[in-house]
């Protein structure tokens, strides 16, 4: 096969700037052609998804808004060591450290738990590295299935405990099916 | 007996006018919708069901937006060019017969504002007239882009109306009348005119498509070289006019087309109708079977319009004169001949 005949997608074509004749300068048959081809367009199904009221499902391993996990009990798991702070690339978590009072052992698993646990969502990439660097396993960024919503200023960035814990219904949820 | 027939046309006029609006209007909606479809997507969706409501919140965004007058010295023409567009759009609705007669209270209702015998003389001198909108409008706009365009869409649709009325010429030697309440009339039942004067309709058909300026002869517009073309100074209602005005003309042409070509307010079976249902039964259907035609051309418009790019400006004037005048000459002649010969016969 000589070099100007090579076609690596199959579907080269020769250019020819041969003169029209007549019946084909009239268009007549090229556009019936192209009408063909755009009524086949008419009858096939949409592929758009109308987005406030249909929602496009995640994949499972989607990264999208984190989530501060609780266990079978209902109790953090997070235990404020600073580890995904430390791992992270944008530098978007900060956390203050507390130690458990006596009566919260429902509320926390073990001894020292995170008082306060921020997110930047401006800073953060969505890169995971949290997630990987957690020895708890007390964050996720595949499991709540939310993205972060748009805001109008800054500080409305900042995700606090608030919004990162895990509801507790769904950690009644997983307590029931686990029983 | 005077002062009811200007009562009963006034009536049919008022009611014409209305829907030939009203098909304008929805007109760019299924603009829209066809143009989404074609293109694999849904089209507006959001103002009502299926987006029924987008040409009102179309109309009331030009209404609400500022009457921009640009720094011309023809302040008088400016206006003048939309107005000449919508009305020379909406003349040409007088001479189409809308239906057959209906009897309504022991009276005889002609279903078309007036019946000149002259009517397709009529619509080509009021078609050759609405150039003057577009180039007045882009004459007075003091635009070099709007003089520009009009300059084109006039040269445009004078050379497609030699073509237009070459096509045409055929048709009056088949028929021998200019009358369209005669012609429609001559296509009873099934004997449209397509069937003897294919080469004819298609000619015609180019060449509306040049007369309205809808692609692939929208070289008036053409967005993407002209900025807006002959529309480009105006703003609020004024452009809606000349937008509106196109949709009208759409409209009125696809009605000519179907009452020359393609048998009007006849359908196969009208006969068998009027026997079994009562003739004024059959007459309505036979306004429902027009206004399917219309649309159907409408919306044939629409699918040129997403199918073919714009052509340029040297292949325009080429396919008009080279290709569409020869060919509607020959047609005549080819007419001529075979009218002769079956007179022999």
């Amino acid at each position: 096969m000589s070099l100007d005949t090579i076609s690596l997608s199959g579907r080269k074509k020769e250019v020819s700037n041969k003169k029209m004749s007549f019946l084909e300068s009239l268009y007549i048959v090229a556009i019936a052609k192209g009408l063909v081809i755009t009524i086949k367009h008419l009858f096939r199904r949409k592929v758009t998804i109308k987005y406030p009221e249909q929602k496009r499902e995640f994949s499972p391993v989607y990264r999208g808004q984190h989530m501060l996990k609780r266990d079978e009990l209902g109790r953090e798991n997070c235990t404020a060591c600073g580890m995904c702070a430390v791992a992270c690339p944008a530098e978007a978590i900060t956390m203050t450290a507390a130690e458990r009072k006596k009566g919260e052992e429902n509320l926390y698993r073990e001894e020292k738990y995170a008082s306060v646990y921020e997110i930047n969502m401006l800073r953060c990439i969505f890169c995971g590295l949290c997630e990987e660097a957690c020895p708890k396993d007390a964050i996720y960024l595949t499991e709540s299935k939310v993205i972060v919503k748009s805001a109008s200023n800054r500080e409305d960035f900042i995700y606090g405990k608030d919004k990162l814990v895990m509801p507790l219904e769904m950690a009644i949820k997983n307590s029931k099916s686990i029983n | 007996m005077d002062s009811a027939i200007i009562i009963e046309k006034g009536i049919f006029i008022t009611v014409i006018f209305a829907i030939t609006m009203l098909m304008a209007m929805y007109s760019t909606w299924a603009e829209r919708k066809v143009a989404a479809w074609l293109q694999d997507r849904v089209g507006p969706n959001r103002a009502g069901p299926l987006g029924l409501f987008q040409p009102l919140a179309d109309g009331l965004k030009l209404f609400s937006k500022e009457e921009f007058m640009p720094d011309t010295p023809n302040k008088f023409l400016f206006i003048l060019g939309p107005a000449i567009s919508m009305s020379m759009a909406l003349i040409t609705s007088a001479v189409i017969p809308w239906g057959d007669t209906l009897e309504i209270a022991g009276s005889t209702v002609v279903l078309q504002a007036t019946d000149i015998d002259v009517a397709l003389l009529y619509v080509f001198a009021v078609l050759s007239t609405s150039v003057y909108g577009i180039m007045i409008g882009g004459w007075a706009s003091n635009n070099k882009y709007s003089l520009m365009s009009a300059l084109r869409a006039s040269s445009q649709m004078i050379s497609y109306e030699v073509a237009m009325g070459l096509s045409i010429i055929a048709l009056i030697m088949m028929s021998g009348t200019l009358s369209l309440r005669e012609m429609a009339a001559q296509q009873h039942g099934m004997n449209w005119n397509i069937f003897y004067q294919p080469v004819g309709f298609l000619i015609f058909l180019v060449c509306s498509f040049a007369e309205t300026n809808r692609t692939p002869f929208d070289l008036a517009e053409c967005e993407a070289e002209l900025i807006g073309g002959h529309h480009t100074e105006y703003s609020s209602m004024k452009m809606g006019f000349y937008l509106f005005g196109e949709y009208a003309a759409m409209f009125i042409s696809s009605a000519i087309l179907s009452i020359l070509y393609f048998g009007a307010y006849n359908y196969p079976g009208m006969d068998w109708m009027a026997e079994n249902a009562g003739a004024n039964i059959a007459n309505i259907l036979g306004i429902v079977v027009l206004f399917v035609k219309i649309c159907f051309f409408i919306f044939f418009y629409m699918w040129i319009r997403w199918t073919i790019p714009r052509f340029r400006y040297d292949q325009l004037m080429n396919l008009g004169w080279k290709m569409l005048i020869p060919l509607a000459i020959a047609n005549i002649v080819l007419t001529g001949i075979i009218i002769i010969i079956a007179d022999k016969l």
